[in-house]
């Protein structure tokens, strides 16, 4: 009950990551705030530079997709896209699509489908799923599917620790000249109010300690298991599981009681390197996974969405192309620069000048 | 065509005039010229000016300085080429005067700049650069010539510190200018420890910017001596331009528009390089000044440091620069500094330039630069 | 920036679509229809791949109004490798390692903002190359990389954290 499979096969025919270069410890924080009391969840969180946003860090995963598409079928150019959708909770406006611009700057306008996705974290397997119905259903040929945030977190708050900025983008084509095919996917959701932004606040406001239990783990748990029993697999099934990762323990903790070693999800854990990227935060692990994956490796892709829900993919790899040919997620997570808290504050936009 | 003289010269000191608007800067120079000239009426008034509009919010200014000067009813007009306007307000009025026009102009350059705060005020010069492809990038109009500088240093293998002679020199020489804003010199190790603005332009690069104007007026030469004994004749304007972008020049370090003009003017003049006995360079940075010699023809390309390194740029050496003090140390209210140059040169040619006196001084040049190079005027003067 | 002066120049701004002369093949940034070697009309689209290398550069201390809480920041001239200069800001990059000649490629971001309420400007910069070999493998000969995760379990926290 549940599974989502289109008419015809779908897959993963271009990703990219993006992730910017500064870098703050989360010990910084813990320094200011608590005196270094409290252990910081991650080791450090990406932090965007002064002229990054949503917008433009979408583009450039969305450039590093493109090429990486133009390899898998040669004939892909974005014109063909026949939608690009950002899925985020920072868009750079609050009325006007980031879509279009990231449409307009990749080349995929005029004729093309562009929409911003909104679901808290997991926007973005969101935007993937509906463009596998767009193409699975013919309606396009091609579709841009992008995960990206900046995430925001109040000084001082738990979530200033790992709140940090970055993503990943996808195109979804027809399974013939796919990297990977999206085998099944299913969505479960439920209205559990764990975190949330009123209009016109700068800030989210969550829940504590019922963000765990009631929301992330029992969707997660819920979408994963009914995938499983949908499609006849389990664990052992999957060389690679990545889940979304608000911290290094979260997703450690429900992959192994869904029995998955941590073997298998090692390779797409980067939270502790670039801090929970909010809707970019699970499918930048996939594409630290598709740099490195074999042919016929199954991967286990699991989101979740805080208010709230969890989408779970199983995916395919089919044959591995170009990986080389664009900014791999390593190369972005290697290129850091250490800021400390005064720096992060300005790079933040913390400090008001009128 | 008529052949035209300067019968008279006029101007305010450069520098923070907190108590004088635009209208009385304009107005007191051309007051001054007037008087010096012995003449009471006018036939036409051509003002050079950049930045009124963006920074007094008055444009307007040829209607708006007849009138406070009394000549209400005179042809007046604003002339604007950047920081061009001075000189190119000269060209406007030696067409008037030399096509039968006119027999009596009055030539204004006027700025006024210190109303605003710095921010403004770079912005507001970077309305000189492109727009759209240069100030849109957060482009400063120092940085525009930093690009420039540093490009030259590394290509043709010069020191920051090469550069220290024409700022010393143009200091030294603002001494003797009672008009000039610095009246204090610097020295080598000043220039290399000062503050950085735009890397590797810093503060003793650059010239400041400030309030100002100055003013000519022409008649033909056949009358030039009913009203002054020593009339200097307008002997060769010019004006050539290039590209806003300096990502658009055939070759950034080549001021094509510095050479059109300068050969333009010489073609008309009848002279040479060799025959220049001084050259009021647009030293707005002093990387400007090495284009412009090289583009004047007084250098070859990559060789116009040297003259500063040597000491040819003096006042006793093969080509004196910024006699006066310069855009450096006379300062540089922007589109009045055209029309400085000019009286500047015209004093040399009447040998009131005192103790800046450059002996014998019988053709002096003026080069003045809008924008990064996009328009430039050559303007030769001669001892009659 | 004004709207419309934004949105006529879009193109140019976000990936470099300048043109190429279809009379002498000369390729053209900023876009200006008229060849500026050949001067013959030329209006067809070229867009340009991004790459170049420094030809000069400046590092600003005294911003333009709306450039001042980017400050410092560095400017250039950048070569492109299809000929043309193009002025532009260098980011994701510290001073101390630009050099002329270095090699760079282009990135869309803001380029300022108007205000609170404004309009956000998006445009390019460039920024270091990427530094290794961007030539693309063939299919089959991507290596398979083995990369060791970066987790160290002994830095698991035990703090719970809210999950977003």
């Amino acid at each position: 009950m549940g599974l989502m499979k289109p008419l015809r096969t779908v897959g993963i025919t271009g990703y990219g990551a993006y992730v910017p270069r500064y870098r703050l410890a989360g010990q910084e924080v813990s320094e200011l705030w608590t005196e270094g009391n409290v252990v910081s969840p991650v080791r450090e969180k990406a932090v965007p530079g002064l002229d990054e946003d949503v917008a433009t860090m979408s583009m450039e995963a969305a450039r590093n997709a493109i090429v990486r598409a133009s390899y898998a079928d040669p004939a892909f150019d974005p014109s063909r896209l026949g939608a690009v959708w950002v899925g985020s909770e920072s868009h750079p406006y609050a009325v006007k699509p980031t879509s279009t611009i990231v449409a307009e700057a990749i080349g995929a306008t005029p004729y093309t489908q562009a929409a911003d996705w909104q679901f808290a974290c997991k926007a973005g397997t969101e935007a993937i799923q509906a463009a596998i119905g767009f193409v699975g259903s013919g309606m396009a040929e091609y579709a841009m599917a992008i995960g990206m945030d900046a995430a925001q977190g109040r000084p001082g708050d738990a979530l200033e620790y790992t709140a940090g900025a970055g993503g990943a983008a996808f195109v979804i084509g027809p399974a013939e000249n796919a990297l990977v095919e999206v085998e099944g996917s299913l969505s479960f959701v439920t209205d559990t109010p764990d975190f949330w932004r009123r209009q016109y606040e700068k800030f989210p406001e969550h829940a504590g300690r019922f963000t765990g239990e009631p929301a992330y783990f029992h969707h997660i748990t819920e979408s994963v298991t009914a995938l499983f029993r949908e499609m006849n697999l389990s664990a052992r099934d999957f060389a690679y599981a990545v889940f979304h990762q608000p911290n290094v323990k979260f997703p450690l903790k429900v992959g192994e009681s869904l029995g998955f070693t941590r073997q298998q999800m090692l390779t797409g854990l980067l939270v502790n390197e670039i801090g929970n990227t909010y809707a970019g935060s699970s499918v930048i692990g996939l594409t630290a996974i598709l740099d490195i994956a074999q042919p016929g490796d199954r991967v286990l892709l699991a989101s979740f969405g805080s208010g709230a829900g969890s989408d779970a993919f199983c995916l395919r790899v089919k044959k591995v192309a170009a990986v080389k040919a664009a900014w791999t997620t390593r190369e972005y997570i290697q290129r850091r620069v250490p800021v400390d808290y005064a720096r992060y504050s300005r790079l933040k936009g913390n400090y008001k000048f009128n | 065509m008529r052949d035209v003289s300067i019968i008279g010269i006029g101007q305010t000191p450069v520098g923070e005039h907190w108590d004088k608007s635009l209208r009385e800067l304009g107005f007191r120079a051309l007051h001054a010229a007037m008087k010096d000239a012995g003449v009471e009426r006018i036939d036409a008034l051509y003002v050079g000016n950049m930045l009124s509009g963006e920074l007094t919010a008055q444009e307007h200014l040829g209607a708006l300085i007849a009138d406070f000067a009394g000549l209400r009813g005179i042809e007046a007009i604003k002339v604007e080429a950047a920081c061009g306007s001075g000189a190119a307000a000269l060209r406007v009025g030696y067409m008037a005067v030399a096509g039968g026009l006119h027999d009596f102009v009055a030539c204004i350059g006027v700025e006024k700049m210190t109303d605003q705060q710095s921010g403004t005020v770079t912005s507001a010069l970077a309305t000189a650069a492109d727009a759209d492809y240069e100030a849109l990038q957060g482009l400063s109009f120092v940085s525009i010539n930093a690009l420039l500088m540093r490009r030259y240093m590394h290509e043709y293998g010069y020191k920051k510190e090469d550069f220290a002679n024409f700022a010393i020199t143009a200091h030294a020489n603002a001494m003797n200018n009672p008009y000039a804003m610095f009246h204090s010199p610097i020295t080598a190790r000043q220039f290399a420890e000062a503050k950085p603005i735009a890397d590797p332009i810093n503060l003793l690069d650059s010239s400041p910017i400030a309030d100002g104007a100055a003013c000519v007026i022409l008649a033909p030469t056949a009358i030039a001596k009913e009203f002054t004994h020593k009339p200097v004749r307008v002997k060769a304007t010019a004006i050539a331009t290039d590209t806003l972008a300096v990502h658009d020049r055939r070759d950034p370090l080549y001021l094509e528009g510095g050479a059109i003009s300068a050969q333009k003017a010489y073609a008309m003049a009848g002279v040479g390089p060799a025959d220049i006995d001084l050259f009021e360079v647009h030293d707005a940075f002093t990387i400007m000044s090495a284009l412009s010699l090289e583009a004047a023809g007084f250098a070859p390309r990559g060789q116009g440091v040297r003259l500063a390194m040597e000491g040819e740029i003096g006042l006793s050496g093969r080509i004196p620069i910024t006699t006066m003090g310069g855009l450096k140390a006379r300062g540089h209210p922007v589109g009045a500094t055209g029309m400085y140059q000019i009286v500047e040169v015209a004093e040399q040619l009447r040998e009131e330039a005192g103790a800046n006196q450059v002996q014998n001084a019988r053709l002096g040049m003026a080069q003045n630069i809008g924008g990064s190079g996009a328009t430039v005027v050559t303007t030769i003067l001669e001892r009659i | 920036m004004e709207v419309a002066r934004y949105w006529r120049t879009t193109g140019q701004r976000y990936q470099l679509v300048g043109e190429v002369c279809p009379n002498c093949g000369n390729r053209i940034f900023p876009p200006r229809d008229v060849c500026p070697v050949c001067e013959k009309e030329a209006r067809t689209p070229f867009t340009f791949s991004g790459k170049g290398e420094v030809y000069s550069y400046s590092t600003i201390h005294v911003a333009p109004e709306g450039f001042e809480k980017f400050a410092p920041y560095t400017v250039a001239l950048v070569r492109l490798a299809e000929g043309p200069l193009v002025t532009a800001q260098l980011t994701d990059v510290d001073e101390d390692e630009i050099r002329i000649g270095m090699p760079v490629e282009m990135v869309t971001r803001v380029l300022r903002e108007d205000g609170e309420r404004g309009m956000l400007v998006y445009g390019y910069k460039f920024r270091p190359a990427r530094p290794v070999s961007a030539d693309a493998p063939k299919a089959a000969a991507a290596p398979a990389r083995v990369t060791e995760p970066a987790t160290n379990m002994s830095e698991l926290s035990l703090v719970p954290q809210p999950t977003a």
